[in-house]
């Protein structure tokens, strides 16, 4: 750049001056590599701030569920960091019924990671009976609707009872595991709990991790 | 007086130049028809939806508890405070109405060729921010469809490998859709992109006035400098900027007030219509503003029926048809890049579908039928048929591109006329 004179005045000027590209460049990307670390450190405030604030935090500690007024059959619904988790007390029939259509789910051993280590069983449980899910579709965050007593025959042949998600039709049997040919690709989450006593329910930390 | 005012400014900031050399004495051909007028509409629609947009702000309350009961304070207790949001409302579809046709007139007539690919990906870039802009505006109610297809939405990015869960996280800013979403889309939808929207429409028209528009025929009235003969060339005053460069043909006339009279004409019959459906069907039969938004947000009771608006249902039926779920998303945006691609596919020479082959012709109009298609079957509830017809329509979607890319190589095109017909 320096070689460059546009007339006369500048030209004289330059050949004064000794030849300074070096300096010049060394000046330059030390320039350019100061602000882009500038550039980076100022990003970081605004990009940190979508990060959920502690009130958000705050708000998904974990909570305690009374679970001794479930009937076997009976689904209730508590909420934990916002979002519905299910506990489901399944009867022994049924649990004897979830083996019979394997055949027809994606994983029905359980091995994409979308339960702690405790729930990698045929039940997806701690204790065989209670089932505790995530009631949210793993395809785009629906939540999925408790069909029993025969209704979710209509979309799963031969299965009594299941979830059936319906904004895009993902259908989930009573241990939350997907079945074949919907839209979800992945079993439905059991969230880490643990029992504080036969009559309660932790949800959010698992036995063991304080 | 006035001159010396005029001057005075004129001196001090280029006013008279601008005007002259953009809308005056800006040569435009004389044979834009119907299909122009869209962009002089979108221009009209951003400022309505900016305007009322800012008259919505002073009594909109952006958090989860007050946002739905401050809608409905708007609706029932602003004075002229519904007028206002079905403005808007009404306006968010008719934004896309004319942005769609917009596109296919680029489409039929090839206004994305060569010289106007950046023309065309301003354009793109403009109807990404514009979807960005609606989504986010449909949130801000908090009603159950808001909240239901902000979920469906940013669940889209968890199926990005690895970092997908961190960044809904972090797009959420908690650890479900919640009031802090709530507000920062807001602080999106009224700020961040209407300033995005407004740079991209300047550049976009910047761009359109440095390559010149195009026109049904595809003939280009800006010849060589030197090679037209005083008859052949216009005799209306055209900018210096563009006749110092180019000898203009006799096929044009300038901008203002030429075009705009014709655009006003078309505008004048776009308010009937708008203002038929913004008196008398601002709902539009739940296609412009759905039943399920009457009911406010409640994270735990997922509607029987999630539907995006009108207006984004093609792609979603796209994201459906496709079981799996990164996959699916993927093929829905790529339904989106495909379009920004299309200077690139189109290897053809000739602009216009008036001059190019049957094929092209019958493959734009069922693209546009299979596009409409889609927008059905991603807009109305699930059934086992529409899972098949979605998968065939989104194959065709695509199939227009794969071969629009291997015909227009070696077409077989009419010539096209040296000047302007009509």
């Amino acid at each position: 750049m320096s070689n460059v004179s546009l007339d006369a005045h500048d030209s004289s000027e330059t050949e004064n001056q000794p030849d300074s590209s070096n300096r010049r460049r060394f000046l330059t990307v030390a320039t350019s590599v100061v602000g882009g670390v500038g550039v980076v450190g100022v990003a970081v405030p605004f990009i940190g701030s979508w990060n959920p604030s502690v009130k958000a935090r705050a708000a998904g500690a974990d909570v305690e569920a009374d679970i001794s007024k479930i009937e076997p059959g009976q689904l209730i619904r508590v909420i934990w960091r916002s979002k519905p988790v299910w506990i489901a007390r399944r009867t022994p029939e049924l649990l004897a019924s979830l083996a019979a259509h394997d055949d027809k789910l994606k994983d029905p051993n359980s091995e994409q990671e979308q339960q702690p280590e405790f729930a990698k069983n045929p039940y997806r449980s701690l204790k065989e009976e209670y089932l505790v899910l995530v009631g949210i579709c793993t395809h785009l965050g629906c939540s999925p609707q408790h069909l029993k007593d025969g209704a979710f025959a209509e979309y799963v042949e031969g299965v009594q009872e299941g979830f059936f998600c319906p904004c895009h039709g993902s259908k989930f049997d009573m241990a939350g595991r997907v079945f074949q040919n919907v839209p979800a690709g992945l079993n439905l989450v059991v969230p880490p709990y643990m029992f504080i006593d036969d009559n309660t329910l932790l949800i959010g930390s698992e036995e063991g991790a304080a | 007086m006035w001159k010396n005012l005029m001057d005075w400014v004129e001196y001090r900031l280029p006013i008279m130049r601008v005007a002259n050399m953009h809308a005056i004495q800006y040569p435009a051909p004389r044979n834009m028809n119907f299909w122009y007028m869209f962009g002089f509409l979108a221009t009209i629609v951003l400022v309505n939806q900016i305007v009322t947009g800012v008259w919505l702000t002073m009594s909109f309350t952006p958090t989860a508890e007050e946002a739905f009961a401050s809608v409905e304070y708007i609706m029932r207790d602003v004075e002229y405070g519904y007028i206002l949001r079905y403005m808007h409302s009404t306006g968010a579809s008719a934004f896309f109405i004319v942005v769609y046709l917009h596109m296919f007139r680029g489409m039929i007539y090839g206004s994305y060729q060569k010289p106007r690919e950046l023309l065309w990906l301003f354009g793109m870039f403009i109807y990404l921010a514009l979807m960005a802009e609606a989504f986010m505006g449909y949130v801000l109610p908090w009603g159950q469809m808001s909240y239901w297809g902000a979920q469906v939405i940013v669940s889209l990015f968890s199926a990005i490998p690895v970092i997908g869960p961190d960044l809904v996280i972090w797009i959420q800013g908690d650890y479900v859709i919640s009031g802090a979403t709530l507000n920062r889309f807001f602080a999106l939808h009224v700020i961040a992109l209407p300033l995005v929207i407004v740079i991209l429409v300047f550049l976009h028209i910047v761009a359109l006035h440095e390559v010149g528009s195009n026109n049904p025929d595809g003939t280009d009235v800006k010849r060589k400098k030197g090679s037209l003969s005083e008859d052949e060339k216009t005799k209306f005053k055209i900018h210096e900027y563009y006749t110092s460069k180019y000898d203009i043909v006799d096929d044009i006339v300038p901008f203002f007030p030429h075009i705009v009279l014709k655009d006003l004409v078309g505008f004048s019959v776009f308010l009937i219509l708008f203002c038929y459906v913004m008196f008398f069907n601002p709902e539009m039969g739940g296609y412009f503003l759905e039943h399920p938004n009457f009911e406010i947000a409640n994270p735990l009771k997922t509607p029987e029926h999630i539907f995006p608006v009108w207006y984004f249902t093609p792609f979603y039926a796209i994201l459906k048809a496709v079981p799996h779920k990164l996959g699916g998303v993927i093929c829905m945006f790529a339904a989106i890049v495909m379009l920004a691609l299309l200077p690139w596919i189109d290897r053809g020479k000739v602009k216009s579908w008036r001059y190019r082959c049957g094929l092209h012709r019958w493959n734009l109009i069922v693209f546009a039928i299979v596009f409409i298609f889609l927008g059905y079957l991603g807009g109305t509830p699930q059934e086992n048929w529409k899972i098949v017809a979605s998968q065939v329509a989104t194959i065709m979607y695509f199939g227009f591109f794969a071969l629009l890319f291997i015909y227009s190589k070696n077409e077989r095109t009419k010539p096209v006329p040296e000047r302007i017909t009509e």
